[in-house]
C-alpha cells in the first residue's frame, strides 16, 4: 500500500473537518452533489440579542419588493388623484408656507421656495415613515401570526415605500429648481448618501416606533403630535443659522436637521453649511439605527404571541 | 435510507393568559403596575399563565404524513407555530430538515382591493413561493381554482366559494420539503372538500414529510399513516392512526358551556355559548333526544355593522358539518343595522331530531362571501342519547344513522 491509502484510513470515517481532505474529497463532492442541500434550522427559545442576519433578509428579498408593492398599489387604487398627491402634498405645503413666512426668513440667495421644498424632500420621507411604519406591525398582524419571515421586513417595506413618492416628488423639484434657474453644484454627486442617510433616519425611527407600538397601543396615537412637533423641530421652513453656533450642535442632535442641510446643500450649493452638525446628525442616525435594531429584533419573537 | 425530517425534544411552550391580555397595554398601565410592584413587593412567577405545550418528543421521518389530533386548547396549533417558527417554545428544541412551509389559514396575505391575478402574485410570495416558481405554476393554480374568468377582477368581488378555491389554489401549488397543515381543509363545500382531500393525498404520496392537524378524522384516517394525540399540551399516544383516533374519540368530554375571552377590537364577539335543557336550564350530562335542547348563544356588538351574520354549526363527533343555521335563515331584515350591545338568541333544537352521538357546535359571524369576523371551532360538545326508543343502545351498537326523525310509513292498500 502506498503511503495515501494509509493516511485516509487512519483518518476517522466520519467526516469532521470540512472540507475533507486527501483521497476522500472525490468521492465526498460527487455525493453531494448527488443530494441537493437541504437546509436545517434549529429552533430553540430566544437568547436575548440576536444578530441581523441579513443573509436571511436577502433570501427574502421577493417578499420584501412585493409588499412595497401591495403597499403602493392599494394606497392609489381608489384615488382619483393617485399619484399626484406625491406632487401636491409637498407644493402646497411650500405655497402655505412661503405665503406665510416667506417674508418673516432672512433673505438670502436662495429663493424660499426652492429652500422649502428642498427639505420637504427628505422630510415628506421620513414623515411617512413615521405613520406608515409606526402601525405596519399591528396593520400586518394576520401576516406575522401566521407566516414565517424576517419580521422587519415590514417597517422596512413600510419605509420604502415613501421612495416612490420621494422620486415624484424629486422631479418637481427639478422643475422648480430649473424655474428659478437655479443650477445644481458638483456637491450634487453626495446626493446619493444623503439619500441613504434620510432613509436610515426614517428606517430607524420606524423600527422602534413599530417595535414599540405592538405592546403599547397609544404609540399609534402619539406619532401625529410627534411628526407635527418633529417638523417644527427641523429647519424646514426656517434656515439653521438663526441659532448661534453652540445652540446648533444641541440642535443637531435632531436627526433630520443634518439630512435637511446635507439636502439643502447637495442641490443648492454650500450656504452656511456646517460639518460640525452634519457629523453629529449622522451620529445620531447611526445610534438610533443599530440601536433599533437591536431593540426590533430582541422583541422580534414575542411579536406573533402578543399582537 | 430516510432521513429525520423533524426533530421535536422536550418542547414546552407557556403563553400568559387573563386580564393582562384583554386590553393591550398602554404606557401608564406599565408606570401604574410598575408602582404597585415597589409598593406591594410582590415579584412572584406570574399567576395567569398557560403552558400550550409540556415536555413535547418526537421525530419524524422523511416522506412521512403524521397526523395531529386532539381538542381544542390542546395545543396542536401552537406545535404547528412553534414549528413554523412564528413563535419561539418556552423550554426544549427542535430541528427541522428542510424549507418548511405552513397552511395555517389560507388566504393569508390576501387584499380585497387587488385582483385575483395580484393576489397569487401576493399570497404566494407570502407563503414563500419565489416568483419564478409562481410564473410556473400560474396557469395550473388558475385551473385548480377554477377562476379563468374572474383574474382580473378585485378579490372582493369574489363570491365566499371562489375565494376559498383560489386561496387553496395558491398554497396547494407550495412544494417544500415538509408541509404543515392546519385544519385548512374545514372550509368550503362538500365537493370542494373533496378536491382539496384528493390534492393533499397527491402532496403526501409525492415522498414530501406532512404534518397535518384536523378535527375531521376521515381526512386524517385517509391521509396519515402515524398519528399523535395531544391532549392538554402532552402526547397521549403516539402511533398507529386507528388506535390514536379511537382513544381521541373515547375521551370524548362534555363541554355544555363555554365562555369566551372579549376582544373589543372586533365588531361581533362571542360572549358565551351554552347548552339548555327542555327546561331553559343549563343542562347537566347527557341530552336526552325526545326531550329536544336549546342552544343559548351570548354575543356582543362592539361597533355598528350592518351585512353581518351569525352563524351556528353543529359537527358530527367526525367532523363533518350536520347542519348549519344561520340568524338570518327566517328573518332577512338580520342582514339590516346591528347597534352595538349583547344579543342573547336561543336557538331550540326540536325533540327527536338528532341521533344518539357526541355532536360538538362551531360559531362563526361575518358577512357572507367577504369577511369572517369571528370563529370559534368546535367550541362546545355534547353527547346526545335516546334511551326512549328502540334505536337507542349508547352510541357503540346504536341504529346507524344520525337524524332520529320519527316519520310514518304509510301503507297503501295492496291486495294481500
Amino acid at each position: 500500500m502506498s503511503q495515501p491509502w494509509t493516511r485516509v484510513t487512519r483518518q476517522a470515517p466520519k467526516i469532521t473537518q470540512f472540507p475533507p481532505k486527501g483521497k476522500r474529497r472525490l468521492a465526498e463532492i460527487s455525493s453531494r452533489r448527488e443530494q441537493p442541500k437541504i437546509p436545517v434550522f434549529d429552533i430553540l427559545p430566544s437568547k436575548g440579542w440576536l444578530s441581523l442576519n441579513l443573509s436571511e433578509l436577502w433570501q427574502y428579498r421577493e417578499l420584501l419588493f412585493i409588499l412595497i408593492w401591495r403597499d403602493i398599489k392599494v394606497r392609489y387604487k381608489q384615488t382619483v388623484l393617485g399619484a399626484a398627491w406625491a406632487v401636491l402634498q409637498p407644493l402646497l405645503t411650500m405655497v402655505v408656507f412661503n405665503i406665510f413666512l416667506g417674508k418673516l426668513v432672512p433673505k438670502s440667495d436662495i429663493p424660499y421656495p426652492v429652500f422649502t421644498f428642498a427639505a420637504l424632500l427628505p422630510w415628506q420621507l421620513f414623515s411617512h415613515a413615521l405613520t406608515e411604519s409606526g402601525n405596519s406591525l399591528v396593520a400586518n398582524q394576520n401576516l406575522i401570526t401566521k407566516v414565517y419571515f424576517p419580521r422587519i421586513i415590514i417597517p422596512l417595506a413600510a419605509v420604502l415605500s415613501g421612495l416612490v413618492d420621494f422620486v415624484i416628488a424629486f422631479g418637481v423639484l427639478l422643475v422648480i429648481m430649473m424655474v428659478y434657474g437655479i443650477m445644481p453644484t458638483v456637491a450634487i454627486l453626495m446626493l446619493p448618501f444623503l439619500i441613504l442617510l434620510a432613509i436610515a433616519t426614517a428606517l430607524a425611527a420606524g423600527l422602534w416606533l413599530s417595535a414599540i407600538n405592538v405592546e403599547y397601543r397609544d404609540v399609534r396615537y402619539a406619532i401625529p403630535f410627534l411628526a407635527q412637533f418633529w417638523f417644527y423641530a427641523s429647519p424646514i421652513v426656517y434656515p439653521v443659522n438663526l441659532l448661534s453656533l453652540k445652540w446648533r450642535i444641541l440642535y443637531a442632535l435632531n436627526p433630520m436637521v443634518g439630512v435637511i442641510e446635507g439636502f439643502r446643500w447637495a442641490l443648492l450649493g454650500a450656504h452656511g453649511f456646517e460639518a460640525s452638525v452634519m457629523l453629529v446628525s449622522t451620529g445620531v442616525v447611526i445610534v438610533m439605527l443599530i440601536g433599533g435594531v437591536i431593540y426590533f429584533r430582541r422583541m422580534e419573537d414575542t411579536f406573533a404571541d402578543i399582537v | 435510507m430516510t432521513d429525520t425530517a423533524i426533530f421535536v425534544e422536550n418542547l414546552s411552550k407557556r403563553y400568559r393568559i387573563g386580564a393582562q391580555q384583554e386590553r393591550y397595554k398602554t404606557v401608564r398601565d406599565s408606570l401604574v403596575s410598575a408602582l404597585k410592584g415597589i409598593v406591594n413587593h410582590s415579584r412572584s412567577q406570574p399567576k395567569n399563565t398557560i403552558w400550550a405545550l409540556k415536555d413535547i418528543s418526537f421525530t419524524v421521518q422523511q416522506g412521512e404524513v403524521l397526523g395531529v389530533i386532539g381538542r381544542n386548547g390542546a395545543g396542536k396549533s401552537t406545535l404547528l407555530k412553534i414549528l413554523s417558527r412564528i413563535t419561539r417554545p418556552t423550554t426544549g428544541h427542535a430541528q427541522v430538515h428542510g424549507r418548511v412551509g405552513s397552511l395555517l389559514e389560507v388566504g393569508t396575505g390576501f387584499h380585497p382591493e387587488l385582483t385575483g391575478r395580484e393576489n397569487i402574485y401576493l399570497n404566494g410570495a407570502i407563503i414563500g413561493m419565489r416568483r419564478s416558481e409562481i410564473d410556473r405554476k400560474f396557469d395550473e393554480i388558475v385551473a385548480f381554482a377554477e377562476i379563468e374568468k374572474f383574474l382580473d377582477t378585485p378579490v372582493k368581488r369574489y363570491s365566499s366559494g371562489m375565494y376559498v378555491r383560489l386561496a387553496f389554489a395558491v398554497a396547494a401549488h407550495l412544494e417544500p420539503e415538509i408541509l404543515l397543515v392546519d385544519e385548512v381543509l374545514a372550509v368550503g363545500d362538500a365537493a370542494f372538500q373533496k378536491k382539496c382531500l384528493g390534492k393533499m393525498s397527491e402532496v403526501a404520496g409525492g415522498g414530501r414529510t406532512v404534518l397535518f392537524v384536523s378535527h375531521n378524522m376521515t381526512a386524517v384516517k385517509r391521509l396519515c399513516t402515524r398519528t399523535i394525540y395531544l391532549r392538554e399540551g402532552q402526547i397521549n399516544f403516539n402511533g398507529d392512526t386507528h388506535t390514536a383516533i379511537d382513544m381521541y374519540l373515547g375521551a370524548f368530554a362534555q363541554q355544555l358551556r363555554v365562555e369566551f375571552p372579549p376582544r373589543p377590537d372586533q365588531p361581533i364577539r362571542i360572549h358565551q355559548l351554552e347548552i339548555l335543557n327542555k327546561d331553559g336550564q343549563p343542562a347537566e350530562g347527557d341530552i336526552e333526544t325526545s326531550e329536544g335542547f336549546c342552544i343559548r348563544v351570548m354575543y356582543d356588538v362592539n361597533l355598528p355593522v350592518r351585512g353581518v351574520h351569525a352563524f351556528l354549526r353543529i359537527h358530527l363527533q367526525e367532523g363533518e358539518t350536520l347542519l348549519s343555521t344561520g340568524d338570518a335563515d327566517t328573518a332577512p331584515e338580520r342582514f339590516g343595522e346591528r347597534f352595538p350591545g349583547r344579543y342573547v338568541a336561543d336557538i331550540v333544537i326540536p325533540p327527536r331530531l338528532l341521533g344518539e352521538g357526541n355532536y360538538t357546535i362551531t360559531w362563526s359571524a361575518g358577512i357572507p362571501f367577504l369577511t369572517n369576523y369571528d370563529v370559534e371551532l368546535h367550541a362546545v360538545s355534547f353527547r346526545v342519547l335516546d334511551f326512549q326508543t328502540s334505536r337507542g343502545e349508547f352510541i357503540h351498537n346504536r341504529r346507524p344513522g344520525y337524524l332520529a326523525l320519527d316519520l310514518d310509513w304509510n301503507y297503501l292498500k295492496t291486495d294481500n
